[in-house]
């Protein structure tokens, strides 16, 4: 096996594991809370890390398939049905026949039959989909600023969808979401006893997704989409159908950043309009732009960081300036990320020669 | 029949006549050469053909069927290779690497299949690494296989372009001005090589400055100045014709 | 719709048309000399009306004007010399990530000095109730301020790009930069000037709407994603086809209003022109398609 393309991987399993063990021998459980929505959103870093680091396209809109994911799963899994049933809504009986839907009690012991949380996140992952196509189809036909325009323009969109209708909670946004089952044992939930199997699972999916990237980025595909994010117009003269290649690039990071969207608001057990805003989608860009575009390792691991450091705090009150100077400071002075400057050259030189 | 045939291609840019009404035939097997002054529309010509650019008017038929209006990657697929005036190597990457994008429309894993590394997709990675090897030797530069490609001399540069266009195994390769930026030595060697191209079978349009590499290599000439096509025939033909004369030698 | 009703609708457009059409100018001051959009042009409004109101409690309302916006355009050179004048041919992706960068900044920042309330200068003439009728509707004088301001300023604008050596130079840097650089001028500085210039021309429009429209730390992304849409739907960089295109949505807006399209998604509308201009004619509703098939996007 190419040790080049495996090393990384095992390592990063490795790391994932270690964060865990260490936060349990250091008495630190309670960080594995923001641990867990930090890999989260790596899952989502990912994924845009793929569309701006190889198919060289900026998306200002991330946040926007985030919300998608979100909302949509919320919304269906926060719904009740028991009227419905009752009443006999023809589509409701059906999805009650077939199972899919869920019975359960709320906090004042209201009755609950909701969506099945595995059909929700099929829906949302559906939706995502198409909208990202829909929206993919068009807007990569631009370049530059244009590009950058449509696709926060796009963000702006969904951020005003969500604040606005009423089914999507309005400015409150959407609480009480159920937890999600993934199999018995398994559930993705805000509850503290459930710590540590969460963490397990933000691990694992993030490290499956991570783990089709890379081999998408060493396959023939990736090889064409840096010739595409290299010279364009060269690569389609290759016989490169570059158009459709960013457009599924797109589609599958909008996934990435949907399947984060459901995962995050189920562990939450809510989301709001805020996980919509430009700011989220400016500052997922930022963490890639700070990883160094085309560096998958660089982007998840400035990813952990920061958003961690973001949840824990640390930023106070100026979280978003934070994110603002460090993009600046960024692509002022180390364009291709901090892992490209001198001082860590002369580092990976050196331990390259021992 | 012809395996390129154009038919009155025009292309205007605001009120400017880049290629007007130029109408030409390419055989198969053959080397022909487009020759012109600076700015007689050689480039745009080529970028008509190619794809890059849609005419105005006109048509180019490539083994029998329309291409116009056509996408790059299209044409690309259908047959017709090309490499580019200013060298376009994919930055970051080795002359292997290059070489295996341009097998890009000989393979077939996308996206699902490489995601989840299929076992096909081993197969298939080994073959086009082979083939590319095969075809950096076929141009004698095996030795700067695992090179980043960009930092290569610029002659060697060339031969990994050409190595890049063959390896989707066209039937015409278009070079768009091989010789730019090269010394007499490189151009030297790029001339043998393309003759050495057309020995595999492959019919060579390209677009040249250098009038002496054209002259020694080409089978036939067509002579383009502001857009028109003022004279065709083969090198002896063109280096007598009074016209041809008059635009590079002026009054 | 009655005519008094009409009326009251199109001045509230042409109010709002004509500071997104600022905005646009803007833009298109900035992307003819540098080939940049300045993604922090909407702060430069935000911070005119800003910084006058902070200074009208010092001085009297006219001297407060001037000085924020003399203060706004050195601040816009500032930004030029720190941010962007010792970059060596930034990549587009680059520049628009550093101006993005800018603009949270410039935002946060406002935040801390001013608060998230809403603030609003004094009307220049009369106050909240004074109205003038105009085709039968009660207008405030704040609007014809406003209108007046910014028409003379647009006005001014071309008569500078036109007749002044400065405004020539910065216009010789637009068309061919490798060449106005050879005939002696100084490119650098015309980039700096053309950041100073639309940072005073946005603070303008910030402090002559503010008594109307409120000044608030975070209404800059809106203004830039609206005078953005019109600098595109103008065209870029061709300044008189923004001052239509400011008035067409600013017209289109108010009417949307008008016709009970809800308020929340009236910025949706801007967007989707965008968008819808952006596949259909991205080189404008005015531009010309060849024109802008040479420039770089």
């Amino acid at each position: 096996m190419d040790s080049k393309k495996t090393m990384p991987v095992l390592i990063f399993a490795v790391v994932l594991v270690a964060l865990q063990v260490a936060t349990s021998l250091s008495g630190r459980d309670y960080y594995l809370t923001q641990l867990t929505m930090s890999l989260y959103t790596c899952l989502l870093i990912s994924g845009l890390c793929l569309v701006m680091g190889y198919a060289g396209q900026l998306s200002l809109g991330h946040a926007g398939f985030f919300a998608i994911g979100g909302y949509t799963s919320a919304t269906l899994t926060t719904l009740n049905l028991t009227s419905a049933l009752e009443g006999g809504n023809g589509l409701v009986v059906l999805l009650a026949k077939l199972g899919l839907l869920v019975s359960g009690t709320s906090l004042f012991g209201e009755e609950l039959l909701y969506v099945q949380p595995w059909l929700a996140f099929v829906l949302a992952i559906v939706i995502t989909t198409v909208v990202a196509f829909l929206v993919g189809i068009p807007v990569l036909k631009l370049k530059g600023h244009y590009l950058a325009m449509a696709t926060l323009g796009f963000g702006i969109i969904i951020y005003r969808v969500v604040l606005a209708v009423e089914i999507f909670g309005e400015a409150d946004g959407i609480s009480d979401v159920p937890g999600f089952t993934l199999l018995p044992g398994l559930t993705i939930n805000g509850e503290m006893d459930n710590r540590v199997i969460n963490y397990y699972i933000a691990a694992g999916v993030l490290f499956l997704g991570v783990l089709l990237l890379q081999n998408l980025i060493y396959s023939r595909v990736g090889r064409a989409l840096r010739a595409i994010h290299g010279a364009e117009d060269a690569a389609n003269a290759m016989g490169i159908n570059t158009s459709r290649y960013k457009l599924y690039t797109f589609v599958i990071s909008a996934i990435f950043a949907a399947v984060a969207g459901v995962m995050m608001t189920h562990y939450n057990g809510g989301i709001a309009p805020a996980d919509a805003g430009v700011m989220k989608s400016v500052r997922y860009v930022a963490i890639v732009a700070i990883g160094g575009m085309a560096s998958l390792w660089g982007a998840l691991s400035m990813g952990a960081v920061l958003t961690f450091l973001s949840l824990r705090g640390m930023f106070g009150s100026y979280d978003d300036a934070v994110f603002g100077v460090i993009l600046i400071t960024i692509m002022l002075f180390a364009p291709h990320g901090i892992l490209q400057l001198p001082f860590w050259r002369k580092f990976k030189k050196s331990a390259k020669d021992e | 029949m012809a395996l390129l045939e154009v038919t009155q291609l025009s292309k205007r840019f605001g009120g400017l006549h880049a290629v007007n009404d130029v109408s030409f035939t390419v055989q198969e097997g053959t080397i022909k050469a487009v020759i012109g002054p600076n700015g007689a529309g050689k480039t745009t010509l080529f970028n008509l053909i190619s794809g890059t650019l849609a005419a105005n008017e006109g048509m180019v038929e490539f083994r029998g069927q329309a291409i116009h209006g056509l996408k790059p990657f299209q044409i690309a697929r259908a047959g017709m290779a090309r490499t580019f005036q200013n060298i376009k190597m994919f930055p970051g990457m080795t002359a292997l690497e290059n070489v295996m994008v341009g097998l890009h429309p000989r393979s077939v894993a996308g996206f699902w299949a490489g995601m989840l590394n299929l076992p096909s997709t081993w197969t298939e990675e080994k073959r086009i690494k082979e083939q590319a090897m095969d075809l950096l030797a076929l141009l004698e530069i095996e030795q700067f296989a695992h090179v980043e490609a960009a930092s290569l001399a610029f002659g060697q540069q060339r031969a990994v372009e050409f190595a890049r266009a063959l390896a989707s195994e066209p039937r015409l390769l278009l070079l768009d001005e091989p010789a730019a930026g090269l010394n007499i030595y490189e151009t030297a060697e790029v001339a043998r090589l393309i003759t050495k191209i057309q020995g595999r079978g492959i019919t060579v349009l390209l677009v040249e400055h250098d009038m002496s590499l054209v002259m020694d290599i080409s089978d036939e000439i067509v002579v383009l100045s502001f857009g028109e096509r003022i004279a065709e025939g083969t090198p002896r033909e063109i280096q007598n014709n009074k016209d041809v004369i008059q635009i590079y030698l002026g009054e | 719709m009655p005519l008094e009703l009409f009326s009251q609708y199109l001045f509230a457009g042409i109010t709002y048309g004509i500071i997104y059409a600022i905005v646009a100018i803007g833009f298109n001051i900035i992307y003819n000399t540098t080939g940049i959009i300045n993604f922090a042009q909407g702060e430069f409004v935000m911070l005119g009306g800003m910084i006058s109101i902070s200074l009208n409690s010092l001085m009297p309302l006219p001297l407060a004007i001037v000085c924020a916006v003399f203060i706004t355009m050195l601040f816009g050179g500032l930004l030029e010399i720190v941010f962007i004048r010792w970059l060596e041919s930034p990549s587009v992706l680059r520049m628009i990530i550093i101006t993005i960068g800018l603009s949270i900044v410039i935002r946060e920042v406002a935040l801390h000095i001013w608060g998230d309330g809403v603030r609003a200068l004094p009307y220049f003439t009369g106050n909240v109730v004074s109205s003038v009728q105009i085709l039968g509707a009660s207008i405030s004088p704040q609007v014809l301020w406003a209108l007046a301001v910014c028409s003379i300023m647009v006005l001014m604008l071309s008569l500078f790009f036109k007749f002044t050596s400065l405004g020539r130079e910065m216009q010789a840097c637009a068309s061919n930069r490798l060449a106005a650089t050879l005939c002696g001028i100084n490119a650098r500085n015309m980039v700096t000037f053309s950041f100073m210039l639309s940072a005073a021309i946005g603070a303008v429009a910030g402090c002559v709407v503010s008594p109307i429209t409120s000044t608030q730390y975070d209404m800059g992304t809106g203004l830039a994603i609206k005078g953005f849409t019109v600098a595109v739907l103008g065209g870029l960089g061709n300044s008189m086809a923004a001052v239509a295109a400011g008035l067409l949505l600013g017209i289109i807006e108010a009417f949307s209003v008008g016709v009970g399209f809800p308020l929340v998604f009236q910025d949706a509308i801007a967007i989707s022109i965008l968008l819808v201009i952006l596949f259909v004619r991205p080189h404008g509703l005015f531009g010309n398609k060849e024109a802008a098939g040479l420039k770089e996007f």
